[in-house]
C-alpha cells in the first residue's frame, strides 16, 4: 500500500520545484515535532524508567537496578497471563470480525432491496464509544439472570451462562469483535463492488462453479483489504483498554499487557515495573508490526 | 430465471436479518432507554408493548455531570481535531505537492508512530502532566489525541491532495496566480470533501478515545468516556439510565457516521482502498 502511494506521489515531482523544498520542510516540521514530543520522548523516558527502582509513594528514592525490574515482571505471576490475554485478545477479535464481516459483505452485495439501510445498520457499531458498547454488552445481553442472552437461551431450553465469571477474555472478544466487525465488513463491500463483474460472467460462461470464484477469483481480489483490514484492526487493538476497565476491572483471566502496565503503574504505583511492562508491550507491538507488514507487502506485491 | 429470482430474494431477507442482528445491541439499548427500571429488568423481556417514559433522560440530564462531560467532549475532540488539521495540512500539502527525498521516510515514519502502543508512554506522560500542572485538563487530553490522530490525517489529507493533478496548479501559477489565490480558488474546493472527511474521522475517533481520557482526567476535564465509564459500578447499575445515558453519548457521532461512512470507513485505510 504505502510504496505504491508513495513512488506515484514523488511522480509529480518538477525540475523547478526545487526552491520549494526549505519551505517545505518548514511546513512538514511541526507535525514531526509533536509526534517526537509525544511518542519518541516518552518512549526514551520509560526505557530510562525501566532500569531504575521508582517508586511513586517514596520519591527522590530512584536508583539504577539495571535489569532488575525486567527480571521483576517476568516472574510476575500476572505477566505470563498478559501477553497470552493479549495474543488471544487480537487472535480472536481479527477472525470473527473478518470472518464475520466478510459474509455479511457477501450477503449485502446479493442483497437488491435497501442496500442504503443496510449499511447504515451494519455500520452503526463502529462509532459507538468502548465504555458504552462493553456496559451496554455487559449488562443489557450478556447479564446471567435477566440479560437478552439469558433470555434466548431460556427458549432453547439452555441453562442462562454467566458470560464474565466463566469466560472473561471471550466475552471480551465477543465485544470488540462487534465493534470490529462493520469497520471489516465495509471495506470488504467496497472491494467487493469494484470485482470486475465481465470476469465473473465469463467465468460462469466457462462452467465455473460459485465456489470456484469465490476462492479463486473473489479471494485473491479481497487479499489486499484484507491484509489492510487486519492491520488497522491490529493497531487499535494493541491499546485496548478500556472494555477491559469497565468490564472486569483487570485481573490474571482478562488483563492484557496495557491494562498491566496501567494497573501496576496506577494501582501499585511501581514506576519501574510498568515501565518494564510497556517495553515488553512495544517490543510485542514491534514484532506484530514486523510481521503484519511484511504480510502486507507481499499481498501488496501478488 | 425464476429461481435465480427466488434466491436472490432470499439473499436480500438474509442479508436483513443479519444486518439487523448486527445491530441489534443499539436497538435493544434504544428501547431499553425508554422502559422504567422495573421494566428494564423484566423477565421475559418486553419487546414494544411497555409504557414508554422519557423520565430516564430527565434524569441524566439533570445530573450536572452530563453536560460538564458533554461540553468537555467537545472541547477535547473539536480543539484536537483542529489542531491536527492545522498541523497536517501544510505538512500533507508540502508532502505531496513538493516531495523530497525524505517524505516516504518521514510518512512512514509518521505510521509506525501509530504502531507505538500509548502504555509504552503511559508513564512519563502521566509524570510530566502532574508536575506541570495538565492532569486532568482539557488541553492536556486534546494535545495527546491530536499526536494520536495526526499520521492518520497526514496520511488522509497526502493521498487526498495527491489526487489533485499538479497541472492544473501549474497552469494557475502560469496565468500568475499568487501562491494564496492557487490554495484558495484552485486547491481548497477540490480538496474541500477529503478535509470534511479527515475532520470528522479524526472528531469521532478522539471522541471515543477511551485511554488517555480515562487515564489522563478525574474531576474538571472529564469527558463523556469516563461520565460512562462511571455507570460501571456496581451500585449504579440502572440499565435504563444507562441505556438513555449511552444513547445520549453516541447520538452526536453516530449521526456524523452515518452522514459519511463511505468516507470515514475508506480514511481509515490511508487511501489503500477505492
Amino acid at each position: 500500500m504505502t510504496a505504491a502511494a508513495i513512488s506515484t506521489g514523488l511522480g509529480s515531482t518538477g525540475s523547478g520545484r526545487a526552491y520549494l523544498a526549505f519551505r517545505a520542510r518548514l511546513l512538514v516540521a511541526p507535525a514531526v515535532g509533536l509526534l517526537l514530543a509525544t511518542s519518541i520522548l516518552p518512549l526514551v523516558a520509560t526505557l530510562w524508567f525501566s532500569v531504575i527502582d521508582y517508586r511513586l509513594l517514596t520519591p527522590g528514592a530512584s536508583r539504577f537496578v539495571g535489569l532488575e525490574n525486567y527480571r521483576r515482571l517476568l516472574t510476575d505471576a500476572a505477566f505470563l497471563p498478559a501477553l497470552l490475554n493479549s495474543v488471544v485478545l487480537i487472535a480472536l477479535v481479527l477472525t470473527i470480525s473478518i470472518l464475520g464481516g466478510l459474509a455479511l459483505a457477501l450477503l449485502i452485495e446479493r442483497a437488491t432491496l435497501g442496500r442504503g439501510a443496510l449499511r447504515l445498520l451494519v455500520i452503526s457499531p463502529f462509532f459507538v464509544m468502548p465504555p458504552v458498547s462493553a456496559l451496554l454488552w455487559k449488562n443489557l445481553l450478556m447479564q446471567p439472570v435477566a440479560g437478552f442472552l439469558a433470555w434466548i437461551a431460556g427458549i432453547f431450553g439452555m441453562a442462562p451462562f454467566d458470560w464474565f465469571a466463566r469466560i472473561p477474555l471471550v466475552s471480551i472478544s465477543i465485544i470488540v469483535a462487534w465493534q470490529w466487525l462493520p469497520f471489516a465488513c465495509l471495506i470488504l463491500l467496497t472491494s467487493l463492488q469494484s470485482f470486475d463483474r465481465e470476469q465473473r460472467e465469463a467465468a460462469q460462461l466457462d462452467g465455473a462453479s460459485t465456489i470456484a470464484i469465490f476462492r479463486h477469483l473473489i479471494l485473491p481480489h479481497l487479499a489486499r483489504p484484507m491484509a489492510i483490514v487486519v492491520m488497522m484492526e491490529t493497531i487499535f487493538l494493541l491499546s485496548l483498554f478500556a472494555e477491559i476497565f469497565v468490564t472486569t476491572g483487570g485481573g490474571h483471566a482478562s488483563s492484557n499487557l496495557a491494562f498491566l502496565v496501567y494497573s501496576q503503574a496506577m494501582l501499585q504505583y511501581d514506576v519501574g515495573a510498568a515501565s518494564a511492562a510497556g517495553i515488553v508491550a512495544v517490543l510485542f507491538a514491534n514484532i506484530l508490526a514486523f510481521f503484519l507488514i511484511r504480510a502486507v507487502g507481499r499481498s501488496l506485491d501478488a | 430465471m425464476r429461481a435465480r429470482q427466488a434466491s436472490s430474494l432470499g439473499m436480500t431477507a438474509l442479508a436483513w436479518c443479519a444486518a439487523f442482528a448486527v445491530a441489534f445491541p443499539l436497538l435493544w439499548a434504544l428501547l431499553t432507554s425508554f422502559k422504567t427500571e422495573m421494566e428494564a429488568a423484566s423477565f421475559p423481556p418486553h419487546f414494544l408493548r411497555f409504557a414508554w417514559t422519557l423520565e430516564n433522560y430527565r434524569v441524566v440530564m439533570a445530573d450536572g455531570d452530563y453536560f460538564a462531560s458533554l461540553r468537555n467532549s467537545l472541547i477535547i475532540a473539536g480543539g484536537s481535531s483542529a489542531l491536527v488539521l492545522a498541523l497536517a495540512v501544510p505538512a500533507a500539502w508540502a508532502m505531496a505537492f513538493a516531495p523530497t527525498r525524505r517524505t516516504r521516510g518521514t510518512l512512514l515514519w509518521m505510521l509506525s508512530t501509530k504502531m507505538l502502543p500509548p502504555v509504552g508512554a503511559l508513564i512519563p506522560v502521566y509524570l510530566f502532566y502532574r508536575d506541570w500542572g495538565l492532569l486532568d485538563s482539557t488541553f492536556g487530553v486534546a494535545l495527546l489525541l491530536a499526536a494520536g490522530n495526526l499520521p492518520i490525517a497526514v496520511w488522509m489529507l497526502f493521498s487526498n491532495f495527491k489526487d489533485v493533478p499538479a497541472e492544473i496548479l501549474e497552469a494557475a501559477r502560469m496565468d500568475g496566480a499568487t501562491l494564496l489565490q492557487e490554495l484558495g480558488v484552485v486547491l481548497a474546493p477540490m480538496a474541500l470533501p477529503g478535509l470534511a472527511s479527515t475532520f470528522f474521522l479524526i472528531f469521532t475517533l478522539a471522541w471515543n478515545e477511551a485511554f488517555w481520557t480515562l487515564n489522563l482526567t478525574s474531576v474538571d476535564a472529564a469527558p463523556l468516556t469516563a461520565f460512562i465509564a462511571a455507570f460501571s459500578s456496581p451500585q449504579g447499575l440502572f440499565w435504563a439510565r444507562l441505556s438513555a445515558a449511552s444513547m445520549l453519548t453516541i447520538a452526536p457521532v453516530l449521526v456524523i457516521g452515518w452522514f459519511c461512512q463511505r468516507q470515514l470507513v475508506r480514511g481509515l485505510t490511508f487511501g489503500a482502498v477505492k
